[in-house]
């Protein structure tokens, strides 16, 4: 089973021959946070790429927000059915022991907090834990999906990202310019310079990327960044 | 056996008109009633609000309804895929409102459910929740969301019989049982309409008396929006 979970989304890595290490490198330091036992849902970009990485000794189930629990890897070709998706839209299978259901009872397992840990995307997070994903104003708006339902109600949201957006100016910010998708929920941001916990008095540096420096990372934060003592390296 | 059975597309979607509200099951294009939305555009009639948790693609799902103009407004919770209505949402032609989908289908279950409106947590803070009355339940704050109030609901389920009762099968389930029983006449079509008493009353996901009209479903396409694959070893 484990080696099957890890295969999950390797398709659509493999598709992405462009894929930048330090995606990659975000995705594996995400997976160490996965704990045997946890029920987790990923969202849509890197958080996909978290469950090639989850260790292989530990149960793990994934959850889709359009109604499974225990997904699989995606199907061999000719065997995909129209009728077994996940949030993404793509074909998938299920692993033994998963489970279908409707709609209000998935949201009825993230409202209710029965999800342990979801880990999303984000084009900005507060040092307070605001988190902005959904909508830039003055382009087209697809929605927000779960994002909102996930956000308002998840103990254990981990947001993976780059530290900084296409432009060079920082996505760790003081306050979200972007509308909101939740407020003071994000509780941890792995990105490619940093393992960052939300804390009262803002963002807490916990860990540097490899080679990465704390001036670096302190240049490429809008936010407060609090450094406290010696900053360890992560562990990949 | 109190029987739902009509034979004809044609039948189950009498009463139809023009400005009704609609609840349209299907998440992506994955169990979307086909039979009832191809009768909805062949018969023309507009001004509709469609609330269905994606607004389908350019030529499939609700995407026929958009092209035809027929739609007034969606509310759904994401509507990417769909340039035709990106177009129309852009040029104020077509009303959206966009609302988080577990909010959606709490909205759908407490029509259902007989609750007039229902707290959630989520939106709180954000601009779905502005205009809305919020309250504060052991230190956390929840947002008042009301139960949606719809004409008709047109689900689709994998096997059903002419008491009504449905089956769904796999991700295809979504949100047609919770559609079932929210609007005031529920359309059922099922890929495999069953004598009454071959289904397992055990394994009954949706009871008929949710359900008002039920008929077999014809051609289905089935459409698959991302096929995802990976390669034997």
């Amino acid at each position: 089973m484990l080696k099957v979970i890890n295969e999950i989304f390797r398709v659509s890595e493999d598709k992405k021959q462009n894929i930048m290490l330090d995606k990659t490198g975000i995705a594996k330091r995400i997976a160490k946070e996965v704990q045997d036992g946890y029920y987790v849902n990923l969202g849509i970009g890197i958080p996909t790429l978290v469950a090639n990485y989850v260790r292989e000794d530990i149960e793990v189930e994934f959850q889709s927000e359009n109604g499974v629990l225990g997904m699989g890897p995606f199907p061999f070709e000719g065997e995909e059915d129209a009728d077994i998706i996940n949030a993404g839209k793509q074909t998938i299978t299920t692993l033994p022991g998963a489970s279908f259901f409707d709609s209000a009872m998935s949201f009825s397992m993230i409202r209710g907090q029965h999800v342990d840990l979801t880990i999303l995307g984000a084009m900005e997070v507060a040092e307070n834990g605001d988190i902005a994903n959904w909508k830039i104003p003055g382009k087209m708006v697809k929605g927000m999906g779960g994002a909102m339902d996930l956000v308002a109600s998840a103990e254990n949201i981990i947001v993976a990202m780059m530290h900084t957006n296409r432009a060079g100016a920082s996505k760790l910010l003081k306050k979200c310019s972007l509308p909101l998708t939740g407020v003071g929920c994000v509780k941890k941001i792995v990105t490619n310079l940093a393992v960052i916990e939300v804390t009262d008095k803002g963002f807490k540096l916990l860990e540097r990327a490899p080679g990465v420096s704390v001036d670096e990372i302190k240049k490429a934060t809008e936010g407060n960044l609090i450094v406290e003592g010696e900053i360890p390296e992560m562990n990949i | 056996m109190i029987n739902k059975k009509v034979n004809s597309v044609n039948d189950a979607t009498k009463g139809i008109s023009d400005n009704m509200t609609f609840m349209l099951g299907g998440f992506g294009l994955s169990g979307i009633p086909e039979n009832a939305i191809k009768a909805l555009v062949d018969s023309g009639i507009k001004g509709l609000t469609c609330i269905s948790n994606n607004a389908g693609v350019d030529d499939f799902g609700l995407g026929l309804l958009l092209q035809k103009k027929q739609i007034k407004k969606m509310v759904s919770s994401y509507v990417g895929e769909n340039d035709e209505f990106e177009r129309q949402m852009l040029s104020g032609e077509l009303d959206v409102e966009l609302i988080p989908q577990g909010t959606l289908a709490e909205r759908c279950r407490a029509a259902q459910a007989g609750f007039p409106a229902i707290y959630t947590p989520a939106g709180y803070g954000t601009e779905v929740a502005e205009g809305k009355e919020t309250r504060e339940f052991d230190g956390k704050m929840y947002v008042l969301e009301h139960a949606f109030k719809a004409d008709f609901a047109f689900v689709k389920a994998w096997k059903g019989d002419a008491a009504g009762n449905l089956i769904f099968k796999g991700t295809a389930r979504n949100f047609n049982p919770v559609m079932c029983g929210a609007a005031k006449i529920t359309v059922a079509e099922v890929e495999e309409l069953v004598p009454v008493g071959e289904l397992d009353p055990n394994q009954i996901h949706i009871p008929g008396i949710f359900v008002q009209r039920i008929f077999k479903g014809e051609n289905y396409e089935k459409r698959i929006e991302q096929r995802t694959v990976r390669q034997k070893e």
